[in-house]
């Protein structure tokens, strides 16, 4: 499967990167040379394998729904650009 | 006092202990080595004045009995470990000026045990590299360099900062974070040793996030002996990581016997790949004999699905990535481009504090991870994985640990491989397997190619027996002939 510049238009929109018109073209060249190479797992049969979905062989702890941390938002907004008193802000976004 | 830069860190360790000299001068010796040392870019942010208060404390605490097993050891952090009050950036433009109001589990281990924190380490923008080179705060130098050549290599990646700097004597020693490969390749280029533990040994709160499936934080040391006493502060349960494991952390230093005898040493074939240096090869081979000698057996064994290990890893990482580097919005921390609303304010945030690596990488992830090729490319490469960790686990049946060579080359040029990524990501062929099974592995240095380049062998272990592994590196790193300290040519 390769990519053409309307779909990597399409990817960067889902990954919300501005790329410049004339840069969709060697980006698109790009991609295509990694999705190109990984295209060889395709000789791998897969068939009946399971995905992995844990690395270690091990239980997920499960702990108290509680309350174990918080109310300090001053300084969980420290290092926004554009905090204002406890609050993150956005440009607007309802009209 | 340039001499106490020289010492391992378990030869400084004993010193400050039998008080032939304090914390102070040891960490004032590593701040004008480093001072020295601009032109290698190893450091985004020095950490002098703190790194002298809290040699101060050491030594207070050295004299009163009351040491931590790293008391008054001058050491780097990687710039990927969030520390508190301490400028973290992940070599990205879009988190500089980024100072974390809370420390990483593995950090904060360090210096409960007494470390002494000498500044934050370049690396790889956001860990995504193999040669310091996509770093937005610019290219590390190798602190060995070809004969007669002053043309500057690199150390590695995505470490290079940490390499680079113990490499150079600038810190005792560093921590390193690896997702296919990045303490492990950095340490072999610049004659030092890595290791990356078992996914789940050290905790990854607070570390800024690659893939999280394969990262793990390790250290990198002059001498496997430093890696033991290192990692020992390391690791640990930290309920803050749902994936730490719940385990006591072992006297690694305990494991270095010396004794290999009778042990079983896999060999795997599918590592000897076409058009590897015979430098390398010879060396390997060289291992072999070491071990040999020392009474392993050598088995050889077959890891059938090497090949397909980095095809795999370049799914898995780029879409964990996606997901992880989603948070750098411009809203939460960071830089932030204004824009004419909310998406294009995200969108030309992302663009300009991004690198080109970094968004190739986020490109790829998104489109594997898009509806339509999710089945094809990610649960592909996931199954793929689940083969490669079956590999390990039935050779580990038979063997106790695997050697291979680290990397299929020694330290290059920069910008000899900067404009082919794929040429780039061939660096972790032999590491990368290791990340997606979750094994531990350990680079060792153990010779040097024909222009006098550090290269290093691996050994990769089963989960959790980093014992083994150190054990078998320290044997290795006693046979081979130890690697010279690099020329000092920086200190013109």
């Amino acid at each position: 499967m390769s990519v053409d510049t309307e779909t990597v238009r399409r990817i960067a929109h889902l990954a919300r990167i501005a790329v410049k018109e004339e840069a969709l073209e060697p980006m698109t060249g790009e991609l295509n040379t990694i999705l190109d190479w990984v295209e060889q797992l395709g000789e791998v049969n897969t068939e009946g394998v399971e995905p992995m979905t844990r690395v270690v062989d091990t239980q997920l702890r499960w702990r108290q729904d509680e309350v174990t941390d918080g109310g300090y938002p001053e300084r969980v907004t420290k290092n926004a650009p554009d905090g204002d008193d406890g609050f993150f802000t956005v440009p607007k976004v309802v009209e | 006092m340039t001499e106490l830069t020289k010492l391992t860190m378990a030869e400084a360790r004993d010193g400050l202990k039998a008080k032939e000299f304090t914390s102070v001068e040891l960490t004032q010796a590593h701040v004008e080595a480093i001072e020295s040392a601009r032109a290698l870019n190893c450091f985004v942010t020095e950490t002098a004045e703190r790194a002298l208060e809290q040699a101060k404390q050491s030594d207070e605490r050295l004299q009163s009995g009351q040491a931590g097993p790293m008391e008054g050891l001058p050491v780097a952090i990687k710039d990927l470990f969030c520390t508190e009050g301490v400028q973290t950036t992940a070599s990205s433009h879009i988190l500089e000026g980024f100072v974390p109001q809370y420390e990483s589990t593995v950090s904060a281990n360090l210096w409960r045990d007494g470390a002494v924190m000498l500044g934050k380490t370049n690396l790889d923008e956001f860990a995504m590299g193999s040669s310091n080179e996509t770093s937005f705060f610019g290219n590390v130098v190798n602190p060995y360099r070809r004969p007669g050549d002053e043309t500057p290599l690199v150390p590695g990646g995505s470490s290079g900062g940490s390499s680079a700097a113990v490499a150079a004597r600038l810190a005792l020693g560093a921590t390193g974070t690896d997702t296919g490969g990045s303490i492990r390749q950095p340490a072999s280029f610049t004659g030092i040793v890595g290791i990356k533990p078992t996914y789940g040994r050290c905790s990854r709160w607070g570390i800024v996030a690659f893939a999280s499936s394969l990262d793990q934080a390790g250290p990198m040391t002059r001498t496997v002996r430093d890696a033991a006493i290192m990692l020992g502060s390391m690791a640990g349960f930290d309920p803050k990581d749902s994936t730490c494991v719940d385990r006591p952390v072992p006297n690694y230093e305990a494991s270095l016997t010396g004794d290999v005898r009778g042990l079983k040493i896999g060999v795997p074939k599918e590592y000897r790949l076409d058009g590897m240096p015979g430098e390398i090869e010879a060396l390997w081979q060289k291992g072999i004999n070491w071990l040999k000698a020392a009474g392993a057996e050598i088995v050889d064994v077959s890891l059938p699905h090497t090949k397909y290990a980095l095809p795999a890893y370049y799914i898995v990482a780029p879409a964990e990535a996606s997901s992880n580097l989603a948070r750098y919005d411009g809203v939460k921390y960071g830089l932030r481009e204004e824009g004419t609303d909310i998406a294009d304010m995200y969108e030309k945030t992302r663009a300009a504090g991004f690198g080109a690596e970094v968004q190739r990488r986020v490109m790829i992830g998104t489109y594997v991870l898009s509806a339509g090729y999710y089945d094809a490319y990610y649960l592909k490469a996931q199954k793929v994985r689940s083969l490669i960790a079956g590999d390990f686990k039935k050779v580990f049946e038979t063997v106790d640990a695997i050697l291979t060579p680290t990397a299929p080359s020694a330290a290059f040029g920069a910008g000899e491989k900067s404009d082919d990524p794929l040429s780039m990501y061939l660096n972790d062929v032999f590491t990368v397997t290791g990340n997606l099974a979750g094994l531990p592995g350990i680079s060792v240095p153990a010779g040097v190619d024909g222009q006098g380049l550090p290269l290093g062998l691996q050994v990769v272990g089963k989960p959790f027996d980093e014992e083994m592994v150190l054990k078998i590196a320290d044997v290795i790193e006693s046979a081979a002939d130890p690697i010279a300290a690099p020329q000092e040519w920086w200190k013109a």
